[in-house]
């Protein structure tokens, strides 16, 4: 503190005039010239009608009072409207009604007490300014000597500065104690499962069939019509089917909601002519028919917005925009990575099956991902 | 001991009536077991000064009273389970879709409890209100300088309340678990996973497992109703014991110094008047649930996360930060050492983060620059403090960029505007806005203290116009009486810092760095007239 | 659950009343006005397949369309082929008032029909007539009249295949470069039913391969519902989600909160 104030050579060089009638203690780093305006005061008390007409006065009271009955009579309305207009029918129209005129019987009840008692305040009640004197926040200086001997007066009986090895033994102690609590809440997360390891899998496979999202009905290659887009999740997405898979077969989720979070997919199909594909990909579209994953690279929102002209895929959150002609990748946006393609082919039925999982973990980057 | 006994009949004997008997035997029966008579005589008659801007805060704590009895009320209905259930209520679109026991609860406070809708509507719009008052609190505050010595502590504890609010209002909107909220959750997944080495581990312990598993409305809920309100009631407290400590600041004018308050008495005036506005608050707040709908979950559905919604947004408070997260330039990550560095995620988090701090520690950092170490009860008006008012245009400015962001979507629907063109608008806006608003808010403080200058000195333009003995045409100017012209000439000239050598003949470089930020923070600024140049303007202006 | 159970039992069909609160309570209440439902099917009485019929429309299309489209309906640089699209993509296009172009744009705009139905039918009997493609829908999947369990299956479907870009109120939403999915209130069912079937503009195509006709029905009958029912919660600000409550209460809420402070605050006369 000390030094702060001596290298603040600001004090210095203001004009730092009080006295002259000024009420300023301390002007600071304020420049205040010798003939400042001087503050006049409170201007004249100007009277209110209610204080110079006795009619008016009366009249103030009587609307006070007015709006304390409304104030009444709008809580017994709502409390009539919550009997008097039921919903148990289920009638939007009938919820509609309730909430409205319940909550304008609370409005009124509200509104009318509260406008009452300010009207009370300012026309009826004595308005004659009242001023308080204020104090510098800080305690004044016995006060403070005192406090700090009682400081010291502690550290000297209990010995905190001198017993040094006591103190630093208590600090570490005090350091040390939060850490079981903190170790508890690592049972957050399960403590068996590894989140690198599941963000690395889904509940695709080899074989497994690519159905509508929600029913579940499987889709044959010859459904898709080109311009379609379909939403799609494993056949096997379904409560009764995934009760009976392994943890392995269900990509490591628990919970269904968990895998299909994972699962999701978006199928296209493309003029074969408009599909830029890379040679080593070539083999996961099937008749223009492209599969890619429906979670966001940036933050997991679903992609699902397909312009079939375009081809462009827009994500409604952020506005990450892939080009699905060229394997998803980003156009716009704050997206980096483009969407996994899920390499499909068709079974012997004719139905389209996934060749295998994801090649890349689906969804928003994470720090371990290329791992 | 004995004299209380001997003095209680005494005082009974002098009531009047049986009414006021009452009170007084009340009175004493309360003041022998707490004495509250010191707490009443030292802050009945407490003196609060009287301005709009002054309820801004009231407002904030009224709608958060609202919110607590509108939200105790939903916690009678509302279950915070995920677990699986049918739904088996009224709403046709609904019926039999599966979804979880928190959002079919949700529905039946919507449709099977009466006056249940009322009261979210109620909760919902409170909440919003709230975080919306507090802002407006904020920047009264911080464009008047309130926030100087000795209250710096207290804009720290209201930006924390701030904050508290915002986390609140994002886990309420998180709990009904339909399709807006889960999508919010899985943007919440996506940036907690962005996070360097722990992200990953983060995430997996917030949602108990995967993304969206079957914790996460319950630990959520926990937050929400109890350790979040603990922690807003705590500061809010706190937040008004300094209150009641600084006494409050006032505006400049006659009669209102550094060393008083000028206003009316907690009792009875105020008492009438912050009591009626709660009421008044809370009346607008009923008024605006029972007609105006808000967050209809029953159209979003229950969260799967399958669907999403063309123009998924969070609620307001949070729509900076989403923002921000579309304004980012495209391709940030890379790929370093084997792990994947998400700056798309990392520099939105940063640049929020600064924002956030630069804010918080605003008070110490002007301190820091203007070296006044006085007490200030007296309010600056903006335009008196240009600069400050600048920095804080320029502060709204890129709030409200980050915020346009958030609805760039519907920006483009709605004015017809291309998608891409309205992110790239607000890109470029996000960097030179700022630097315009800063520019724009300095010049204009200044005119208007020229303007304030010339009229204390000259008077008002009267629109009168006289012909002189030699045929000139003037306008008279009507002069001001005293308290109008204090009204104009009340404050402060600054001088920036100076730079002096320390005990080591040596100029540091913080000192020089403090010493610029001193002087521009100063530069440019107009003198209030002295008297001496009043009396002389007068003459000059007849 | 006992409470969720005593609500399906007293459950009925439409109260009686109800009609009859919402007229006089209508103006009162929202702007949601009760619409009637729009026309059904537009297959009217002109018979695609008769040759005069095919006559009149290439008449129509030579005189209105093939300036764009080609003479043959070929496609030129300015308008894609119409081979194979179908009567319901002629249907929906003119019926809509989407085609003739009002001006080449990022998309076709909806403004007032050019062509009476009947004319608008002749051009899709000989659009039809080109190539085989989707046909006008059967007026049976227009009804809008599914069941409860109809709507609901309708509304589940609707979030899947629809809201990402129609917004799940079907306020509607953007696209890129300009483009957007247009709000599916007030739209008859017959162009619902074609948009799906045709993949107007950059719309994919929903086939009855992927979605049945009964489920189409069905997500026709859900927006109908969602259309003409009340809206419960009031005023719905344009369905448009937080960013016009946020607006809301910034500008009507906070203003008439300061309104007051400024009230409560000012000297009494």
């Amino acid at each position: 503190m000390a030094e702060e104030a001596k290298n603040n050579g600001g004090e210095h060089a203001v004009v730092v005039a009080a006295g002259h009638g000024s009420v300023e203690a301390a002007a600071g780093t304020a420049v205040i010239p010798s003939d400042a305006v001087q503050n006049p005061g409170l201007p004249p008390h100007r009277k209110r009608v209610t204080d110079l007409d006795p009619k008016k006065d009366k009249s103030a009271e009587r609307t006070v009072y007015t709006l304390f009955y409304l104030s009444i009579a709008g809580s017994l309305g709502a409390v009539l409207a919550y009997m008097f207009f039921p919903i148990e029918t289920g009638e939007l129209m009938a919820i509609r009604l309730h909430t409205m005129f319940v909550g304008l019987g609370m409005a009124l009840a509200l509104l009318a007490v509260g406008i009452g008692a300010v009207h009370w305040g300012k026309a009826i009640m004595a308005d004659h300014e009242s001023i308080d004197y204020r104090h510098p926040v800080a305690s004044d200086a016995p006060t403070r000597e005192g406090s700090a001997e009682v400081f010291k007066l502690a550290d000297e009986e209990s010995g905190f500065s001198r017993r040094s090895l006591v103190r630093n033994s208590l600090i570490g102690a005090l350091i040390a104690f939060p850490l079981p609590g903190i170790t508890l809440l690592r049972g957050l997360g399960p403590q068996d499962r590894d989140p690198v390891e599941l963000a690395h899998h889904t509940m695709w496979t080899e074989g497994v069939r690519l159905a509508r999202d929600p029913s579940g009905v499987p889709i044959k290659a010859s459904e898709v019509t080109i311009g379609s887009a379909f939403h799609v999740i494993p056949e096997t997405l379904n409560h009764e089917d995934f009760e009976k898979m392994t943890l392995d077969e269900r990509g490591g989720s628990v919970h269904l909601l968990d895998a299909k979070a994972k699962a999701i997919v978006l199928l296209m199909r493309l003029n074969q002519e408009d599909l830029h594909e890379l040679p080593e990909r070539k083999d996961w579209s099937y008749d223009g028919i492209v599969a890619y994953s429906k979670v966001c690279t940036h933050v997991g929102c679903p992609v699902a917005l397909y312009e079939q002209h375009t081809h462009h895929l827009l994500c409604p959150c952020h506005q990450s925009q892939f080009d699905v002609s060229e394997h998803a990748k980003v156009i716009f946006g704050p997206a980096k990575r483009p969407l996994p393609q899920l390499p499909i082919t068709v079974d012997d039925e004719g139905y389209l099956v996934a060749q295998s999982d994801f090649h890349e973990p689906v969804g928003p980057s994470f720090w371990e991902r290329l791992k | 001991m004995s004299s209380t006994v001997t003095e209680t009949p005494a005082s009974s004997q002098q009531a009047q009536n049986g009414s006021s008997r009452f009170t007084a035997a009340a009175a004493n029966y309360i003041d022998e077991r707490t004495k509250i008579g010191v707490a009443v005589k030292e802050f009945g008659r407490k003196v609060f000064p009287d301005h709009w801007s002054f309820l801004l805060g009231e407002v904030a704590l009224y709608s958060f009273v609202v919110i607590l009895l509108s939200g105790t009320f939903l916690t009678l209905f509302f279950q915070a389970s995920m677990v699986e259930t049918h739904y088996t209520g009224p709403y046709v679109p609904m019926k039999g879709v599966e979804m979880s026991v928190a959002m079919a609860s949700t529905l039946d406070i919507s449709f099977s409890v009466r006056g249940g809708l009322l009261m979210r509507h109620v909760h919902h719009w409170a909440a919003l209100l709230f975080v919306a008052s507090i802002g407006l609190h904020m920047l009264r505050i911080f464009f008047t300088g309130a926030f100087r010595k000795p209250r710096e502590l207290n804009w720290v504890i209201g930006f924390v309340l701030f904050i508290l609010a915002m986390a609140e209002g994002f886990t309420g909107y998180s709990l009904p678990d339909d399709v807006l909220s889960g999508n919010g959750l899985r943007i919440i997944d996506g940036i907690i996973k962005a996070i360097p080495v722990i992200g990953t581990y983060l995430s997996f312990f917030f949602f108990g497992g995967e993304f969206p598993g079957t914790a996460i409305v319950g630990r959520l809920y926990m937050l929400h109703i109890m350790v979040l309100p603990a922690l807003v009631i705590l500061f809010i407290a706190l937040h008004l014991a300094f209150v009641v400590i600084h006494k409050h600041t006032q505006y400049p004018g006659p009669g209102k110094t550094q060393q008083n308050v000028v206003g009316f008495p907690v009792l009875p005036v105020y008492a009438a008047k912050a009591g009626g506005f709660f009421f008044i608050v809370f009346g607008v707040i009923v008024l605006i649930a029972s007609l105006v709908g808000i967050n209809p979950i029953w159209n979003y559905g229950p969260y799967d996360p399958s669907p999403v919604s063309a123009g998924t947004q969070p609620d307001w408070y949070i729509g900076f930060a989403d923002g921000m997260l579309r304004l980012v330039p495209p391709g940030l990550e890379t790929e370093w050492f084997g792990y994947t560095w998400s700056w798309n995620m990392l520099l939105p988090l940063a640049i929020i983060g600064l924002f956030i701090v630069l804010v918080m520690i605003y008070p110490f950092i002007e301190a820091w620059v203007t070296g006044d170490k006085r007490e200030h009860h007296i309010l600056d008006r903006p335009r008196n403090a240009p600069t400050r008012t600048a920095i804080g245009a320029a502060g709204v400015t890129f709030y409200a960029v980050m915020w346009a962001g958030a609805s760039s979507d519907l920006m483009a629907t709605h004015f017809q505007l291309s998608m891409e063109g309205v992110i790239h608008g607000l890109q470029a806006l996000l960097i030179l806005g700022p630097i315009f608003a800063y520019q724009v808010a300095k010049r204009i403080c200044i005119a208007l203290q020229k303007k304030d200058r010339s009229i204390a000195l000259h008077g008002y333009e009267s629109g009168r116009i006289v012909r002189m003995p030699g045929g000139e045409f003037v306008e008279v100017h009507k002069p001001l009486d005293e308290y109008e012209s204090w009204q104009l000439v009340s404050y402060h000239d600054y001088a920036p810092l100076m730079l002096r050598p320390n005990d080591d003949g040596r100029i540091p470089f913080s000192q020089r760095l403090r010493a610029g930020f001193s002087r521009w923070f100063f530069e440019d600024r107009i003198v209030p007239p002295s008297k001496g140049e009043i009396e002389q303007g007068h003459h000059e202006g007849h | 659950m006992a409470r969720a159970k005593k609500n399906l039992r007293k459950s009925g069909r439409r109260h009686p009343l109800a009609t009859v609160a919402l007229v006089a309570v209508g103006l009162l209440v929202t702007g949601a006005a009760y619409a009637g439902f729009s026309q059904t099917s537009a297959t009217a009485e002109v018979d695609l397949t008769s040759p005069a019929t095919i006559e009149a429309g290439e008449k129509l299309f030579g005189a209105n369309c093939a300036t764009c489209h080609g003479a043959a309906a070929e496609g030129t640089p300015d308008g894609p082929t119409l081979i194979g699209v179908g009567a319901a993509s002629v249907n929906f296009q003119v019926g809509t008032g989407r085609m003739p172009l009002a001006f080449q744009g990022p998309q076709g705009m909806v403004k007032p029909q050019q062509f009476t139905e009947e004319q608008t039918l002749q051009m899709a009997a000989y659009v039809a007539s080109l190539a085989p493609g989707p046909a006008l829908p059967e007026t049976q999947y227009l009804q809008a009249d599914s069941d409860d369990e109809g709507v609901a299956n309708g509304a589940s479907l609707f979030r899947i295949n629809c809201a990402m870009c129609h917004n799940v109120a079907a306020a509607g939403g953007a696209l890129t470069e300009g483009k957007f999915a247009p709000k599916l209130t007030g739209v008859a069912p017959t162009h619902i039913y074609e948009a799906m079937i045709t993949g107007p503009q950059n719309m994919p195509v929903f086939s009855d391969a992927n979605i049945s006709p009964q489920d189409k029905a069905d997500i026709i009958s859900y927006l109908k519902y969602i259309e003409n029912q009340p809206a419960v919660g009031g005023l719905t600000l344009g369905s448009i989600g937080p960013v016009a409550e946020g607006l809301f209460i910034w500008v009507i809420g906070l203003g008439a909160v300061i309104g007051l402070t400024v009230w409560v605050t000012a000297k009494s006369n």
